[in-house]
């Protein structure tokens, strides 16, 4: 930090999509009627931050809870809201927008070299049915709350529950259709809206991660639609799919909602895997190891996940050979992973690792996405999954790859393209220190889960054995320093936007098209429409940046010069 | 986002937006295809445990109706594919008659749907509380076809021996052909409000050899409602229809 040079000072454009006036001078009327891809980026960081705040708040009202065994903080009752609207809000409002809306609509346009997505008015109308999905769902959070834990099992849901169900189904229905129109307005740009020379395997990873990501949006958004539209048509005029007094299966729901559920979690780590294989080679300053077969393994995870949901139902009574079936393809699904943590180690191998605040998340997301992962491999292994199913074992293990993945990948992101996004550097020193912070709050909320599981602690339960309260509260502990590695970012990112130092066109400086336009872009991203003549992560051969073997590369720029 | 003529400003060419409004539209019917699915799904699941119930629940339908939607959809997509050829060869005026004409099948359609809906009411046979498949051939009106009652009591007598439920399993029959034919139905009610903004900009002569992409891709939706329907037939109306 000390050892590099000052970065040079920058001046801001005079004209970009943030001050762009449409007419009539700025006005809430030109944010809330866009359909500049940008903006409604923007938009979307917003409203995903809310519930991130709103899940964040149920998160510590459990960890709260738990830090004793009798539990005294809340009822038994509303301690399984805590857990279901945790979960619900965390899952349906927060990761699976996350990447795709916030970075996704604000880069994939720019990555190609075009001037917005495919559709804008469908992308303003895909926010606009998260709000109105988003409503539904606080409204039922506010009037008795959710207890069915965030998978709805029936007949608990259908039938028996006192809580808020039926509103919270119609958001999350509701919720669906968002992302399916972002799903299908990602496709369609990367089809038919790339610039000329911008071949599909020049693209960048990012984006051949949303591609896949929106694969399963479309395919599986839609399953988990029609199966809470069925549960919820059964709650309101007691039918009996699901309900086995009139003749349901309690089961064919637990088979259509994982259908969905299982490829959902892909669509929250695909496009985090996409971030660290953009900020890997740029912090390495080094060209990606296996680009093909990072692309490949993209597809391959979204095609294989399709294959595995019943992993999620060994212990319902399903026949020995289907168990057999999902636990084998489960074991494949990590093949493809595994594939991308190699070749993200091979592109630091003799690089030039610098240890800017995006590196520091993109390493941390490989170290706690390959625990995660492999955990993962523990609970596809049958034998194991009996004495783990319903532990904390399962809890510590996805919240490793969701939040020691995914949410990593986002937070990594914003600080990588938030000099793109305001325009500004943000303080070098404080983000490298929030980042460290967050990793070890991390770790020491959910480590112990890991043990707690293993010893037979169960998930969704509000009280445990005594001999378990030690390893509740390093969790606890833990989950307060994990807070303070969050609120730091949205603290500092704040400051950044009216005091930060003036960032320029390229801070890092990085290879791709985005990188190649003023930040904040002008409203159509690019003056001319750029032609693309060179491969992606050419850090050797990139004269246009000031990057070509042999001569010294310029440090990344600090926001703290 | 602003338009020039017909193209708009964030394409590139004609060419660009065209291609990625049809493909657009086919990835959307992809995401229909998944969404009628997992009724399709649980109606196999459904039919597979409870085949007795559904047989009766079936032949409660009336077939020559349903044949004669069947053959009236079809008709509408005809009448659909004629809108789209007649914008490519520049015959603006057969543009609008043949979109009017597609409005009107589905319309009846949907009119001969209410029609089947309100002779299920009448027969106690709307799921929920006061469901009864014994209902009708107990309470013949006027009109009915008295022998036809009788077979109809005696089948379901039958039934009720191999399966005392059969209340129960009717009623999961009876969702589902609600669930399946109202979500076809609402999708039908999308399709007329597409047809009557085709119909609007085929008055003001929007669609020409040049430029015709809504007319084809509303086309290619009519099409995939009319296929829905088409599966949606035999599975509801045709279960032990052999007398």
């Amino acid at each position: 930090m000390s050892d590099t040079l000052p970065t040079p000072d920058q001046k801001l454009p005079d004209d970009h999509y943030l001050n762009a006036t449409y007419g009539s001078g700025r006005s809430i009327r030109s944010w809330l009627l866009t359909t500049d891809h940008k903006r409604i980026a923007l938009l979307y960081l917003c409203t995903v931050t809310v519930f991130f705040f709103i899940g964040g708040v149920f998160a510590t009202m459990i960890r709260i809870h738990l830090l004793t065994p009798g539990g005294t903080l809340v009822t038994p009752e509303t301690y399984n809201k805590l857990f279901t609207m945790h979960g619900v809000a965390m899952i349906f409002f927060f990761l699976i927008p996350s990447i795709p809306a916030v970075l996704g609509n604000f880069l994939i346009p720019m990555m190609i070299g075009a001037k917005d997505l495919a559709f804008p008015k469908i992308n303003l109308l895909s926010w606009y049915i998260y709000v109105i999905g988003g409503c539904f769902v606080l409204y039922s959070f506010g009037t008795g709350g959710l207890d069915t834990g965030w998978t709805f099992y029936t007949p608990l849901s259908s039938v028996y529950s006192n809580s808020a169900v039926t509103p919270a189904v119609i958001g999350i229905f509701i919720n669906g259709f968002s992302s399916i129109l972002t799903g299908l307005n990602f496709i369609v740009t990367i089809h038919t809206m790339r610039a000329p020379g911008m071949t599909w395997f020049r693209l960048p990873l990012f984006v051949w991660a949303h591609y896949a990501t929106s694969m399963v949006m479309i395919l599986g958004t839609p399953v988990v639609a029609i199966t809470l539209l069925l549960a919820g048509l059964e709650r309101m005029f007691h039918l009996g799919f699901f309900n086995p007094a009139l003749g349901g299966d309690p089961i064919l729901f637990q088979h259509l909602f994982w259908f969905y559920s299982h490829p959902a979690v892909y669509i929250m780590v695909l496009p985090a895997m996409g971030v660290v294989s953009e900020i890997i080679p740029t912090f390495a300053r080094k060209p990606i190891f296996g680009y093909s077969f990072i692309a490949g393994s993209s597809i391959a995870i979204a095609v294989i996940g399709f294959l595995v949901w019943a992993h999620h139902m060994f212990v319902t009574g399903q026949s020995t050979y289907a168990a057999l079936t999902f636990s084998f393809l489960s074991y494949l699904v990590a093949i493809p992973s595994a594939v991308k943590v190699f070749n993200w180690t091979s592109t630091l191998y003799k690089g030039s690792i610098s240890w800017d605040p995006p590196m520091i998340y993109a390493l941390g997301f490989i170290g706690l996405f390959v625990i995660g992962g492999l955990t993962g491999l523990f609970l596809a292994c049958l034998g194991l999954d009996i004495h783990v199913h319903d532990t904390y074992f399962v809890v510590a293990h996805f919240h490793y790859i969701m939040v020691g993945g995914a949410v990593m990948g986002y937070v990594g992101g914003l600080h990588f393209w938030w000099p793109k996004i305001t325009g500004r550097l943000y303080p070098e020193a404080l983000a490298r220190a929030a980042a460290v912070v967050l990793f070890i709050g991390f770790n020491l909320t959910f480590f112990p889960q890991f043990i707690l599981g293993y010893l037979g602690m169960p998930r969704r339960y509000h009280t445990y054995p005594p001999e378990f309260q030690v390893l509740n509260v390093l969790s606890s502990a833990g989950a307060s320093i994990l807070a303070l590695g969050y609120l730091l970012p949205m603290i500092y990112f704040a400051w950044s936007m009216r005091y930060g130092k003036v960032a320029g066109p390229n801070p890092w400086p990085a290879t791709g098209l985005e990188w190649k336009t003023a930040s904040p872009p002008p409203t159509e991203n690019f003056e001319v429409t750029p032609e693309v003549t060179w491969e992606p992560y050419d850090y050797n051969n990139r004269p246009d940046l000031g990057l070509s073997a042999g001569t010294p590369s310029p440090a990344p720029a600090h926001g703290d010069d | 986002m602003h338009r020039t003529g017909e193209l708009y400003g964030h394409f590139e060419t004609l060419e660009q937006q065209k291609e990625s409004a049809t493909l657009g539209m086919w990835i959307f019917l992809v995401t229909e295809v998944l969404f009628f699915g997992g009724l399709f799904m649980t109606y196999t699941i459904n039919r597979r445990a409870f085949s007795t119930a559904f047989g009766i629940g079936s032949n409660t339908l009336d077939i020559t109706l349903g044949a004669g939607n069947t053959v009236v959809l079809i008709m509408s997509s005809l009448t659909m594919a004629m809108a789209v050829w007649s914008a490519q060869v520049g015959k603006k005026k057969w543009v609008s008659g043949f979109l009017i004409a597609t409005l009107a099948l589905g319309t009846v359609f949907l009119g001969v749907k209410a029609v089947e809906y309100k002779q299920k009411y009448d027969h106690h046979l709307i799921p929920g509380h006061g469901f009864d498949m014994r209902y009708r051939s107990a309470h013949p009106t006027a009109g009915d076809d008295l022998k036809e009652l009788a077979r109809e009591k005696k089948e379901v007598e039958t039934a009720i021996k191999s399966d005392p439920d059969i209340n129960y399993h009717g009623q999961l029959y009876f969702s589902l052909y609600f669930g399946m034919t109202g979500l076809h139905a609402l999708h039908m009610i999308v399709g007329a409000g597409l047809l009557l903004w085709l119909i609007k900009g085929s008055f003001a002569g929007r669609y020409t050899p040049q430029y015709n992409t809504p007319v084809e891709i509303v086309g290619l939706y009519w099409h995939f409602v009319d296929i829905v329907w088409i599966y949606l037939f035999p599975l509801l109306y045709l279960i032990d229809r052999h007398h």
